[in-house]
């Protein structure tokens, strides 16, 4: 029987277009830090620390634990470095997690970032490369198909990713680590932003940001006597399929359904709607919203728009969706899945200030990355399973 | 903590390899490893792999290895971007807490198409030390000056190493760097970064390699023989090489005390030492005496698979115990300039 893995500490940075105040070192050191004061413990407490990123080719740095191992006190520690695309900060919770539900270590720290201002993500994303398809529009051309594809298919009406992308932008506004901030946006606003890629609009979409997440993660004896409210990881699952083979259906793949079925069996959920008390979930560009909630058993095939449409995702409604302002407010690529993940563990605990929801038991984090194809969730919550 | 046993291990005859990528190399070899498991496909529970982008020159360049998978239903899978030992190690973590039962790992990686000693230079320090652009041989010569100075080493006993290395390798299917040339032939040659010669590098070396790990019951239903794991750590190091005594490897002797070395020494040990100057370290951190057999399948000297040596390593040692020619064996992966991380992985026969 595997051990009781509890959240005992978060840390996040502010999130912005470019830290400059910070190196690479210094930006994980700042979540990192914050985790540690947050679950009360100092370096020393650590076993071992897991951390995830992006491709390395956001920084210019190959293999950048090797360097940063100073900087997270992982000298004469084990440090393990996870990379499974955009799903990757999820998976890294996941690993952190795995070693103390294997026994290996009893406390563990896990950090993901991206400092997407050193380099270009759209330059690291479109290097051509011998007898492979060219991608040269970045993630947002090519997601965008895929979003067409789900307005065909279930009818949804125009304004369906503008209505996400105005909930997230309101729910940002309460959440001070946000990158993005519109004070007194507006769905006009986001209508009239220019179409990037049709029919994602500007304000439909993720921005790049610099910033990291960081977690303290520990065994049942430590995480009960820390003094701390604990976030009890009830799941784990992930789930990887290929990029592209005939028939595969992009728009609502079998591996996040797969995943998602692998995930509630252990957690005991029956109706995910019903049983949750929040999602945070990976939106990196509107649209996704209503395609994720269909994916994750939320909405039934073809009416995940009906629930954005009826409000159920807002900060008040009956199944919040990113609170936190979403990946649509703050995407330190790496970070995000992970920010995913300490979100839902943060609304647990009970410590998301101005977008907490009340008495948030159970909460789900949810992160995917390459072309729809890798998927990492966990199940956390306020009760001890 | 379960008993865990690798029960598989597969590699590709390691070499440049201009005309095939890397889903070309990885997928016989994968095929290869999952069919000698005796555990079918489908019912493998995780698997893991470690690769990098920088090598392919690509970002997110390990997620075409699922091809090479047949991930179809979806399966669980990770990826690290180290050394495919610690993917190794994630898998074993995986299978500890009961998630599964099986596993795959495999690494891969393709050196050739670019300067790898240049390419690695971009491991360092970003604001520092990479701006001044010391290649990985370079730093690697200022580790063995290093060691020789220390007096624990003469060039004679680096070119020893090689020319056990070679001659070794010149009988694995898996290695390229075959040479039966003599020490003395050897030490006659010219410097590359003194005072390492060419035949203290390791080889520019195109590949890949996978294992399967089964749990107790099943990994005895599948195999006669299991190299069980009986410990496996792994440490890291300060980045700063002014912050280390280059000519120690702490991290190793840490790594191979927590993973239960203890007093007994291993007949087999398969280190990943790139350059011999880091194996003589390596012996000397992990107390290996005359006695052990160091790397009879040639070692990361006789091919050298950025990304993969370090499982390499580990199935070798497997190897050497599956086919009876040793019941404990130690395997050592490293990674980072100068043996800044290091993992060692205990195997013994029931």
């Amino acid at each position: 029987m595997a051990e009781l893995c509890g959240v005992i500490g978060i840390g996040q940075t502010r999130y912005a277009a470019k830290r400059g105040d910070l190196s690479i070192a210094g930006l994980v050191r700042e979540a990192a830090l914050r985790a540690l004061e947050d679950a009360g413990l100092e370096w020393k407490d650590i076993d071992a620390i897991v951390i995830g990123k992006a491709p390395d080719m956001f920084e210019g740095v190959m293999m950048p634990e090797l360097y940063l191992a100073d900087a997270l006190g992982a000298v004469g520690k084990p440090i393990l470095r996870v990379h499974t695309a955009g799903s990757v900060g999820g998976a890294t919770a996941i690993v952190a997690a795995s070693l103390v539900q294997a026994k290996i270590h009893e406390r563990v720290l896990t950090v993901s970032f991206e400092k997407q201002s050193e380099s270009n993500a759209m330059w690291a994303l479109s290097l051509k490369q011998p007898f492979q398809v060219h991608v040269n529009a970045g993630a947002g051309g090519y997601f965008a198909p895929h979003i067409r594809e789900y307005i065909h298919r279930s009818k949804a009406p125009d304004n369906i990713g503008i209505l996400v992308a105005y909930k997230d932008r309101l729910n940002a506004l309460k959440n001070p680590y946000a990158h993005l901030q519109i004070p007194g946006v507006t769905p006009e606003q986001i209508e009239q932003s220019p179409m990037l890629w049709e029919p994602i609009r500007f304000l439909e979409s993720c921005p790049s940001s610099d910033g990291a997440c960081a977690m303290v993660l520990a065994d049942e004896r430590n995480a009960e006597r820390s003094g701390r409210s604990v976030a009890w990881v009830r799941g784990t699952a992930m789930r990887s399929e290929p990029t592209m083979f005939a028939g595969r259906d992009e728009v609502n793949p079998r591996a996040g359904r797969d995943c998602a079925r692998d995930l509630y069996a252990q957690a005991g959920i029956t109706d995910p709607r019903r049983d949750f008390d929040m999602a945070e979930i990976y939106v990196p560009f509107s649209w996704f919203e209503p395609m994720w909630l269909e994916n994750l058993g939320f909405a039934e095939e073809g009416t995940g728009w009906k629930m954005v449409e009826s409000g159920a995702t807002m900060l008040d409604g009956d199944m919040p969706v990113n609170c936190s302002g979403g990946v649509l407010s703050s995407n330190a690529i790496g970070a995000s899945g992970m920010v995913r993940f300490a979100e839902a563990a943060i609304q647990v605990r009970g410590d998301a200030g101005e977008h907490q929801i009340d008495g948030a038991r159970l909460a789900l984090g949810h992160a995917y990355g390459g072309g729809s194809q890798f998927f990492s969730m966990w199940a956390v919550s306020s009760e001890k399973p | 903590m379960r008993e865990v046993a690798v029960v598989s291990f597969a590699q590709s005859a390691a070499r440049r390899e201009p005309a095939r990528n890397e889903v070309e190399i990885l997928m016989p070899v994968v095929t290869q490893a999952v069919e000698a498991s005796g555990i079918p496909r489908h019912e493998i529970g995780f698997t893991c792999s470690g690769s990098c982008d920088y090598l392919a020159g690509q970002a997110f360049s390990f997620v075409s290895a699922v091809d090479a998978l047949g991930a179809w239903p979806p399966i669980v899978e990770s990826h690290v971007e180290m050394d495919a030992a610690w993917a190794l190690y994630e898998a074993w973590a995986k299978i500890q807490c009961g998630m599964a039962d099986s596993a795959l790992v495999f690494g891969f990686g393709k050196s050739s198409p670019g300067e790898i000693r240049d390419v690695l230079t971009l491991q360092l320090d970003p604001y520092y030390l990479a701006p001044l652009w010391p290649d990985t041989v370079s730093l690697a010569a200022i580790q063995a000056r290093v060691l020789l100075e220390s007096g624990k080493a003469s060039e004679r006993d680096l070119a020893e190493v090689a020319a056990r290395s070679r001659r070794d390798a010149a009988a694995n299917p898996g290695a390229h760097q075959r040479d039966p040339s003599g020490v003395d032939e050897l030490l006659a040659r010219d410097y590359l970064v003194s005072p390492l010669r060419v035949h203290d590098c390791a080889p520019i070396s195109d590949g890949a390699a996978a294992v399967v790990l089964a749990a107790g019951d099943l990994a005895r239903k599948v195999c006669d023989r299991p190299a069980w794991i009986r410990g496996i750590d792994h440490r890291i190091e300060p980045h700063a090489l002014g912050l280390r005594d280059l000519a120690t490897s702490p991290s190793t002797r840490l790594a191979a005390e927590k993973a239960g070395l203890g007093s007994v020494p291993p007949e087999v040990a398969e280190l990943h030492a790139p350059f011999t100057s880091q194996e003589l370290i390596l012996r000397e951190a992990l107390s290996l005496d005359a006695g052990v057999r160091v790397n009879p399948s040639g070692g990361a000297l006789g091919a050298n698979v950025v990304m993969a040596a370090g499982l390499v390593r580990i199935g070798e040692a497997a190897r050497s115990i599956r086919e009876g020619e040793a019941s404990r064996a130690l395997a050592h992966a490293t990674s980072g300039p100068c043996l800044q991380q290091n993992l060692v992985c205990l195997l013994e026969a029931d």
